[in-house]
């Protein structure tokens, strides 16, 4: 008989958690995995494959999972997709290869997203890396951006046969996996192996290099045969509501930058500072605001409160780290909109005028739009205000690339293989479909390496 | 890794550093800045590109050591390297014929404006420059001024160069008998404040090229936030330089002041590991 619940998953204690940035969820132990493994029906239609955006068989690698092979379930997984220690810890499972698991007509779907992520630490445990490349090189692609797309891409376009520059603008490569996700979901310790694994293929990546400033896209053109832009959509975007100049205000990118890139969480021993109050709110309800209040309340702040427009079932964060942040006492504060900061005579914010919503008619995005409540208008008395209700596509390469076509908010318009307007150029992940997943980025630029070469070579 | 090839102190705390960065070298144009990053527990910070030399590979910065990044940086002695320079950022100053063009240029500012004055009167126009200091010792870049100026006038607050006062002061006289085409004004925030509510009443075009916190100077954060004609703009990639009749100054004056004790305690810390 199989067991309606999945294995828990073990998870650091709650004390020792809002101390310190070391990672929450520790993951299955192998016999946590089998145990878990053993529960998968291996149905004929396997609807988790399907659902997955990388068509991973999952099937297949969980069976090698109950025969204790381990290597060989990897390998299940590495065919397609390369990063499976960041994906099984960053997925939202919930939402993809675990929605339609037939087990959850009796309870729980099937931990895949688990099983993935024990399969990845395995990997790194093991250090297992794939480095077969063609030895012919058949041409030279420039991908400018280091995050999952950009990663993605390079491997592929290595496996291929091409020679791979990435050109990054920050200093550090990984995109929002390094400067956005914090360590205690994404250890930088797995990231930095696949960094090593992609440098390892023999992958160039060239760090300080803000294309468009140093190298515009015509330029590249000319050292190289294609070029893949995963540039992602990285420029926060505000309320434009009255307030938001003043001090103790941050956009999520600037809390998030300072925090896991420039290390303010150790200031003075780093050199870049974060000032945080007693009490802060953080506007929105995606994986961003809960990284933030999360954050946060490690570093001392009292009391963190989300602002959230909408109501619990609309926010767009995975369900575990709305569960993980309510844990660690991240409060809630539900179809509430801010519609003004205040400060005091410091220029030091100090309140969020905020009114009441209530839920409407289904919207664009199918979730049901909130309208403001007239006369419901209060204060939340606050020492920070983080904003952080997404962030849209940097204009910055489209200004010195006027031929670049971009829609009404600046997502580079592409056909259905990823070709830009410009010839040799192409592009995927948030850069094209505005803030998404990680796994989405993975997806879209694998597809794109494949147009890369049937462009240039007629391969597949 | 980025080589420092000079590093000179050119009056008391300010410091003229040539760095190799050779293809930024090629590409920077007037108006420009980079960000740069000392060491690995170091803060990004922008500073503007003042000369550049593609021949040489090399950049010329100037700046004044105020806190703790500018003081590691003029720490880095000749043949040692630098973690990170970024750029060129920001947009270009648009240097075209205007006709008389009045530049202000306080403290350190001064050196932001050579590069700018250099490529105004490359492109034909009347140049007359205004350089201010608190006193003659921090005047920096004269001569260097003054070979692309067709005019060029100096204030010190003491009165020990130049006429006693502020340089604003100099514009204010100068607009009661002169009509410029444009002022473009760099250096402390509130001199760029005083220049633009000089000029306003004139309906005299006047830029002014904006210093916010910066953290990465590529649009991703938010940190280098303006007002601008009630609109909020980054300064990195909208800017740096903005028309400073719609300018919110004292919005911007009190960002500046938002890590004021952090700053002083890094380097309360950073003086004492010295003498140490
Ligand atoms: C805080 C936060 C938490 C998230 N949590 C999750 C999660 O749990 N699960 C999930 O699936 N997704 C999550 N996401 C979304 C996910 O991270 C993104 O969808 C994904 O990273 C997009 O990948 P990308 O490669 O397209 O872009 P990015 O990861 O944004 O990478 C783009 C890279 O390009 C660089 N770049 C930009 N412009 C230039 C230029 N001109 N020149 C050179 N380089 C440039 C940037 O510096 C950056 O490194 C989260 C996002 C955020 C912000
Ligand atoms: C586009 C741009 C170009 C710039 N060009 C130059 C330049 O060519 N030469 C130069 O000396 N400086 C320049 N600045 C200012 C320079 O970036 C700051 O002086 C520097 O960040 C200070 O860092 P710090 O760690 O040494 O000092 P901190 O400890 O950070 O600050 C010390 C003191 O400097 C003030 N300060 C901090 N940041 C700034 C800032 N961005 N602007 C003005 N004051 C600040 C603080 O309020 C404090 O009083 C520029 C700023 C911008 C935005
Ligand atoms: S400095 Fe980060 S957006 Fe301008």
């Amino acid at each position: 008989m199989v067991s309606r619940r999945s294995v828990p998953v073990r998870k650091l204690s709650l004390d020792k958690r809002l101390k310190t940035f070391e990672e929450v969820v520790l993951g299955y132990t192998e016999s946590e995995a089998l145990e878990e493994a053993k529960r998968c029906l291996k149905c004929k239609l396997e609807p988790c494959s399907k659902a997955c955006p990388l068509n991973i068989d999952i099937a297949k690698f969980v069976e090698y999972i109950k025969e204790r092979r381990f290597k060989k379930a990897l390998e299940v997984i590495l065919e397609k997709n390369p990063f499976p220690a960041i994906t099984g810890r960053v997925c939202p499972q919930e939402v993809l290869c675990q929605r339609d698991c037939t087990l959850r007509k009796l309870g729980d779907p099937l931990a895949i997203g688990k099983l993935e992520r024990f399969l990845g630490d395995y990997q790194i445990e093991n250090n297992i890396m794939d480095l077969k490349v063609p030895e012919k090189v058949k041409g030279k692609v420039a991908i400018v951006g280091s995050g999952p797309a950009g990663l993605m891409g390079a491997v592929e376009l290595r496996k291929l046969g091409y020679e791979v520059t990435i050109f990054e603008a920050l200093h550090e490569a990984g995109g929002v996996m390094v400067y956005g996700i914090p360590e205690f979901r994404l250890p930088r310790r797995v990231l930095r192996f696949y960094i090593n694994y992609v440098k390892k293929l023999g992958v160039n990546i060239v760090l300080d290099s803000v294309i468009g400033k140093i190298f515009t896209i015509e330029e590249l053109l000319r050292d190289y045969d294609a070029v893949l832009l995963a540039t992602g959509a990285g420029t926060p975007k505000f309320l434009n509501i009255p307030g938001e100049e003043l001090n103790g205000v941050y956009s999520a990118n600037e809390f998030l930058i300072r925090i896991n890139l420039m290390k303010a969480y150790k200031f003075p021993y780093y050199d870049t500072p974060i000032k945080l109050g007693k009490r802060i709110a953080v506007v929105g309800g995606g994986n961003t605001a809960m990284d933030v209040s999360r954050i946060a309340l490690r570093l001392g702040v009292e009391e963190v409160i989300v602002l959230y427009r909408r109501t619990e079932a609309e926010m767009p964060a995975r369900r575990e780290e709305v569960e993980n942040a309510k844990e660690e006492g991240v409060k809630f504060m539900l179809l509430t909109q801010p519609i003004a900061l205040i400060g005091d005579e410091n220029g030091w914010v100090r309140k969020v005028k905020c009114i009441k919503m209530k839920l409407g008619k289904p919207d664009a995005s199918g979730r049901r739009r909130p309208i403001p409540i007239p006369g419901s208008e209060f204060d939340v008395e606050v020492d920070n205000v983080v904003i952080a209700i997404g962030a849209e596509v940097n204009k910055l390469i489209q200004r010195t690339t006027p031929d670049l076509k971009v829609d009404r908010k600046g997502h580079v318009i592409v056909d259905e293989y990823g070709r830009t307007s410009i010839e040799r150029v192409y592009a995927a992940g948030d850069v094209v479909t505005g803030a998404a997943t990680v796994i989405e980025a993975l997806a879209a630029a694998k597809k794109v390496a494949h147009t890369i070469h049937r462009d240039l070579h007629g391969g597949d | 890794m980025f080589k420092i090839l000079s590093n000179h102190i050119i009056a008391p705390e300010i410091r003229k550093i040539e760095i190799y960065a050779p293809e930024i070298a090629k590409r920077a144009k007037a108006g420009q800045f980079v960000v740069i990053r000392v060491d690995e527990r170091g803060e990004r910070i922008p500073l503007t590109l003042v000369d550049w030399n593609p021949n040489k590979g090399s950049i010329t910065l100037v700046f004044q050591e105020v806190g703790v990044t500018t003081k590691k940086l003029g720490r880095v002695k000749k043949g040692k390297y630098i973690l990170d320079v970024i750029g060129p950022l920001g947009n270009p100053t648009e240097v075209k014929n205007y006709g008389t063009i009045v530049g202000v240029g306080g403290g350190v500012g001064n050196a932001c404006l050579l590069p700018v004055m250099r490529e105004f009167k490359r492109a034909g126009n009347y140049t007359v420059s205004m350089i201010g200091a608190r006193t003659s010792e921090l005047l920096i870049l004269e001569d260097e001024l003054s070979e692309v100026s067709d005019e060029l006038y100096i204030a010190t607050d003491d009165g020990s160069r130049g006429y006693k006062g502020f340089v604003t002061d100099l514009l204010k006289r100068f607009l009661e008998r002169r009509r410029p085409d444009l002022v473009y004004a760099v250096g402390p925030t509130i001199m760029m404040k005083v220049v633009s509510s000089i000029t306003k009443p004139y309906g005299v075009k006047t830029i002014v090229s904006l210093n916010p916190i910066m953290v990465d100077g590529t649009g991703m954060c938010g940190a280098c936030r303006v007002i601008v004609g009630g609109k909020l703009r980054f300064a990195c990639i909208d800017g740096p330089e903005f028309d400073g009749h719609q300018v919110n100054f004292d919005a911007l004056m009190n960002r500046l002041r938002m890590y004021k004790e952090e700053e002083e305690l890094a380097l309360s810390l950073l003086e004492k590991s010295i003498k140490r």
